[in-house]
């Protein structure tokens, strides 16, 4: 069911600004990467293209074997915010990208994935009654109903609280195990990119290229007291100082 | 009763009033006077509403149309909407379609300039969830656009509805037999000042239920809201 994903060459510039300079990641099928970079380097805005929210940039991006550009039900979307239909009960919220979101096949597959993100008491809900994490729960669920082929997260944990983002954490893996989709996640939460991911990319300050790849080496399930990824954490820290202080050097 | 500020031919007594108002009931006049009133605000209510929401839809969703109509709107609203009476008469005649044009004209421009500004208002992040999600323009306005719309359109609906009200009476003014427009000025011409404080309270009383009634439809409908007002118990 899942794909690789490789972005080939991306370059992006709005107006005189370059923003991203010639980007080439891969991701195999079923991996989940991390991109870490400093704040405003461009991470969201290479995660829109792939997204397909973007279609002006230079370069590929291919899911398999077939070239993308512009939006694509092969890939679903977590964003900062839940984004949540305030409108639409938590069920339909969920079936909103179903193509068939009004069938009993469309009910179904509602069900069992808010019983993955653990929301099946709630699916009767309007986003209003519910708290932040579980708007997100929500929102991840959403994205994986139609079951994508590639997973994409835009910094989806970073308005919980420490807590909620540990458990939020837990049910993205949970999610992940059970559909197994090609997964970006753009963070700036060191942590949770090493806690997550098999590979952790690091972008420079923009204009953003592809600064350092760190391989995750522990198996899942992950210890957070590892000392192996405290030592990853630590070496993404001092290449981010690095980035920093060029930053100030300029 | 009387405190004798006012005489009583200027500010007739309340029981005067319900005497007045009874006595036009039996003779089977308030019914047919609040009927044929009642009959216009609904008649050019639906069809300026109708027309609003149908319009504003258009222009709200594409900017070409927004270009070719909304000069020409926006000039039109400039008149004084009460400005149409004399040629809605000469041109649709004295009977029923120029009073109903009119309180139609009155519905309309509050509903279509609230509902395209709700449209425009849109939060751009919702959409983008519908993008991603390969959906067409006409599917992102029918499952995204116009529901997060709603709640303008009913303050819109709101608006036009106290509008038709207000034009229904000034239409009625204007050469017809019967409605409580007609009741008012006939009273004036006969010096019943009883008889026009009758069709006032009527016109209150009229004019508030309808409000509630759109209310309770907009609570029912915008439940999803999460406002100050939907946090009051119902």
């Amino acid at each position: 069911m899942s794909t690789p994903l490789r972005l080939a060459a991306i370059r992006k510039r709005y107006d005189a600004v370059e923003v991203l300079a010639g980007i080439d990641i891969e991701v195999a099928a079923s991996e989940i990467v991390a991109i870490v970079g400093p704040s405003g380097c461009g991470k969201s805005t290479l995660l829109r293209l792939v997204a397909g929210l973007d279609t002006d940039y230079e370069g590929e991006i291919r899911i398999g074997e077939r070239v993308v550009r512009g939006p694509d039900r092969a890939v679903g979307v977590v964003f900062q915010e839940p984004r949540l239909f305030p409108w639409l009960r938590l069920d339909r919220n969920v079936a909103f990208g179903l193509e068939d979101h009004a069938s009993p096949r469309a009910a179904a597959l509602v069900r069992d994935t808010l019983e993955v993100v653990g929301l099946t008491a709630f699916s009767n809900a309007l986003p209003k009654e519910l708290s932040g994490g579980m708007a997100q729960r929500a929102a991840l669920a959403r994205a994986l109903v139609t079951e994508p082929q590639v997973l994409l997260l835009d910094e989806p944990f970073s308005s919980l609280d420490a807590f909620t983002r540990m458990r939020l954490q837990e049910h993205l893996l949970a999610a992940w195990a059970r559909y197994r989709p090609t997964l970006v996640l753009v963070t700036h939460d060191l942590d949770e990119a090493v806690y997550l991911a098999d590979r952790v990319i690091l972008l420079t300050d923009r204009p953003a290229r592809v600064a350092d790849v760190l391989r995750v080496a522990p198996a899942r399930p992950r210890d957070r007291r590892d000392p192996s990824l405290l030592g990853l954490r630590v070496a993404l820290l001092e290449a981010l100082h690095l980035e920093g202080s060029a930053l100030v050097g300029r | 009763m009387q405190v004798g500020v006012f005489a009583a031919y200027q500010l007739p007594p309340p029981p005067t009033v319900l005497e007045a108002g009874a006595a036009l009931a039996r003779r089977g006049l308030l019914l047919q006077d609040v009927g044929a009133t009642v009959a216009r605000v609904v008649a050019g209510f639906a069809i300026g509403g109708v027309a609003a929401i149908v319009l504003g839809t258009i222009t709200g969703l594409s900017r070409r149309a927004e270009r070719t109509v909304e000069p020409t709107l926006q000039a039109i609203r400039t008149i004084p909407t009460l400005a149409w009476a004399p040629l809605l008469l000469l041109w649709l005649g004295v009977d029923e379609p120029p009073r109903i044009t009119l309180v139609a004209i009155g519905a309309f421009f509050p509903v279509y300039v609230n509902l395209v500004a709700g449209i425009l208002g849109v939060d751009r992040k919702l959409v983008e969830v519908a993008r991603v999600y390969a959906l067409g323009r006409a599917e992102i306005a029918r499952r995204v656009v116009l529901p997060a719309s709603l709640p303008s359109l009913f303050t819109g609906l709101r608006l036009g509805l106290t509008q038709s009200w207000l034009f229904v009476v000034v239409a009625e003014f204007f050469g017809a037999s019967g409605g409580l427009g007609f009741r008012l000025t006939d009273s004036q011409q006969s010096s019943r000042v009883d008889l026009m404080f009758v069709a006032l309270v009527c016109l209150a009383v009229l004019g508030k239920a309808s409000d509630m009634v759109l209310r309770a439809i907009e609570g029912r409908a915008l439940r999803w809201r999460d406002v100050l007002a939907t946090e009051r118990p119902a």
